[in-house]
């Protein structure tokens, strides 16, 4: 049911650009004059599963925004020395299920086709192909037979999956995703963090803010413990430390 | 039936193509809960069409709708200046910038003359759908058909020009215009740009209000912006069929709606006919309760 991608059927874009690393230089945003995220300076790993973690107001959610260019911010943010917005075409973003109405009319496979938006341009319909590539897409989170339901009919679980494919749609070397583990079933869970090992292993950077401190020494290869400010960045091993969380978190905390 | 073509037709045909190019805008606004800011925007064209007429002396489609559109991408920043640097609470800043705009353009057309001219506020707010006589629909045997044609009311050519226009913008962009609705973060995070995509909703939404409002007036606009979209949202799960059946619905509307006008006081032994526009937009209020009606009961 979870085929992966074979090796040779990956793109191009995958393979050739393993070094154009994602950079965040003296990045700063702030909320109506209060701050949510001072100097934060960050050199992303070149692949592979990252967490950012932090308590609460941290501005998790706002790095991953600001990246994006989603709000504003000062600052660098580059890929590969090139500004973000030339890169984006190899990049997707996995927004909080909160953040849409789930009424709205669109089935399951509509979502997903959202994600090829771009590279189908202007005044083109999906097309056949795309709409085949949605469906595998749609089997590999596990969703094949629920393609033409409408997405209000589905369970949490399951419209976090339909987002995972809509993200995977786009074909990105470096994929964000905001809490993608956050109020799903067991099931949902499993299947989602099958993809993330699948990602990983074509060579993809995946960056999840997450929130479970309990289950990130297990998942994530890398992490960047935040509040406001960057309090560690690096390989969990070594960043994800007791002393940090209690700095990050202002109190003790057993990991 | 000569009586149909002269009295009749215009009327029924301007509110049919008024009706279909402002349900299927309704529809894009109706998903992003932007109702309430289309019934301000077709309150807020009506001074950009009077101050245009009055400037340029012309009153062709062109000078109306160019107007029309002016005077909505105006509305709009203003709301969005109101709301980001004055921080005024959304509601209110439509609020605000709807009734003002629209109490201007009625001054605007006591001050300017116009509302001498065929134009005035009662024709702004209720239409003049029974006004619309087509002087050759019946008789002027001696003319061909195409020559028949030409003589129809301005209205008619204006609202097919923008009924087509409307359709054009949805359906050119209608990939990204649905993706931009059902979720605008992840439409600017992959690259679309969104807001030239607004600005073209803005312009299709600009047009059928100013073509509905000279015609069939600013309630019949706002009653087929909300009432058939919502209706249709009522009854489908798919956006291409809520579309459809929006279209439908609004026709529907129309012609239930002119009936009841026409032939409906006569049944009651009164010899006066009621405004179309009114039961038209009564008509598709009824729907709406309807359908709702229904789906409870579902």
């Amino acid at each position: 049911m979870l085929a992966r991608t074979p090796p040779d059927a990956m793109p191009v874009a995958a393979r050739t650009h393993v070094r154009d690393r994602l950079v965040v230089e003296g990045l700063s945003v702030s909320y109506r004059g209060v701050p949510a995220l001072i100097d934060v300076t960050w050199s992303a790993p070149a692949t592979g599963l990252t967490a950012i973690v932090g308590p609460n107001g941290a501005g998790k959610s706002t790095l991953i925004k600001a990246i994006l260019g989603l709000v504003p911010s000062t600052g660098r943010i580059t890929v590969g020395g090139r500004p973000f917005d030339e890169a984006r075409d190899i990049t997707a973003y996995v927004p909080q299920r909160a953040s849409v109405d789930w009424d709205f009319p669109a089935t399951a496979l509509d979502v997903v086709l959202q994600g090829m938006v771009r590279e189908t341009g202007w005044f083109r319909a999906y097309g056949k192909a795309r709409r085949d590539r949605a469906l595998s897409l749609l089997d590999r989170v596990g969703l094949a037979d629920l393609s033409g339901r409408q997405i209000g009919q589905m369970s949490g679980g399951q419209q976090q999956r339909v987002f995972l494919a809509r993200g995977l749609a786009r074909d990105a070397r470096i994929l964000f995703l905001d809490e993608p583990l956050a109020g799903v079933d067991a099931a949902s869970e499993r299947i989602i963090l099958d993809v993330f090992d699948a990602l990983e292993r074509d060579g993809r950077l995946v960056i999840c803010v997450h929130h479970d401190l309990g289950t990130v020494a297990e998942r994530f290869r890398d992490v960047l413990v935040l509040n406001k400010k960057v309090i560690a960045a690096g390989p969990t091993g070594e960043a994800f430390t007791p002393q940090v969380l209690a700095r990050a978190y202002g109190v003790p905390l057993a990991v | 039936m000569a009586e149909f073509w002269t009295v009749d037709f215009v009327p029924l045909t301007a509110a049919s193509l008024a009706a279909l190019a402002c349900a299927l805008v309704g529809n894009l606004l109706i998903l992003t809960r932007r109702a309430m800011a289309a019934d301000a925007l077709s309150h807020s064209v009506v001074p950009g069409v009077v101050v245009a007429v009055a400037l340029t002396g012309l009153t062709g489609s062109v000078v109306v709708l160019a107007g029309g559109l002016v005077a909505a991408f105006a509305a709009s920043g203003l709301v969005a200046f109101l709301t980001r640097v004055g921080r005024v609470e959304p509601g209110a800043a439509l609020g605000i910038v709807f009734t003002s705009f629209f109490a201007f353009g009625i001054l605007m057309l006591e001050w300017t003359g116009l509302s001498h001219t065929g134009f005035d506020i009662h024709h702004v707010v209720t239409g003049y759908l029974e006004g619309l006589i087509w002087v050759t629909g019946d008789g002027g045997e001696n003319l061909s058909l195409f020559q028949k044609l030409a003589t129809l009311p301005q209205v008619v050519t204006e609202l097919a020009l923008v009924l087509v226009l409307v359709s054009a913008i949805l359906f050119a962009f209608r990939k990204e215009l649905a993706l931009l609705a059902f979720d605008p973060v992840f439409a600017r995070a992959t690259g679309l740009p969104v807001g030239l995509l607004e600005a073209a909703l803005l312009t299709a939404t600009a047009l059928a209000c100013t073509a509905a409002f000279k015609s069939v007036g600013v309630v019949l606009a706002v009653a087929m912006i909300v009432c058939p979209p919502a209706t249709a949202r009522l009854l489908t799960t798919r956006l291409s069929q809520q579309f459809a059946l929006s279209a439908v619905i609004a026709l529907g509307s129309v012609l239930v709606g002119y009936v009841a006008a026409v032939a409906g006081p006569g049944l009651f032994g009164s010899p006066l006919a009621l405004n179309a526009a009114g039961t038209i937009g009564a008509t598709a209020g009824l729907a709406l309760v309807a359908a709702a009606a229904l789906r409870a009961r579902a």
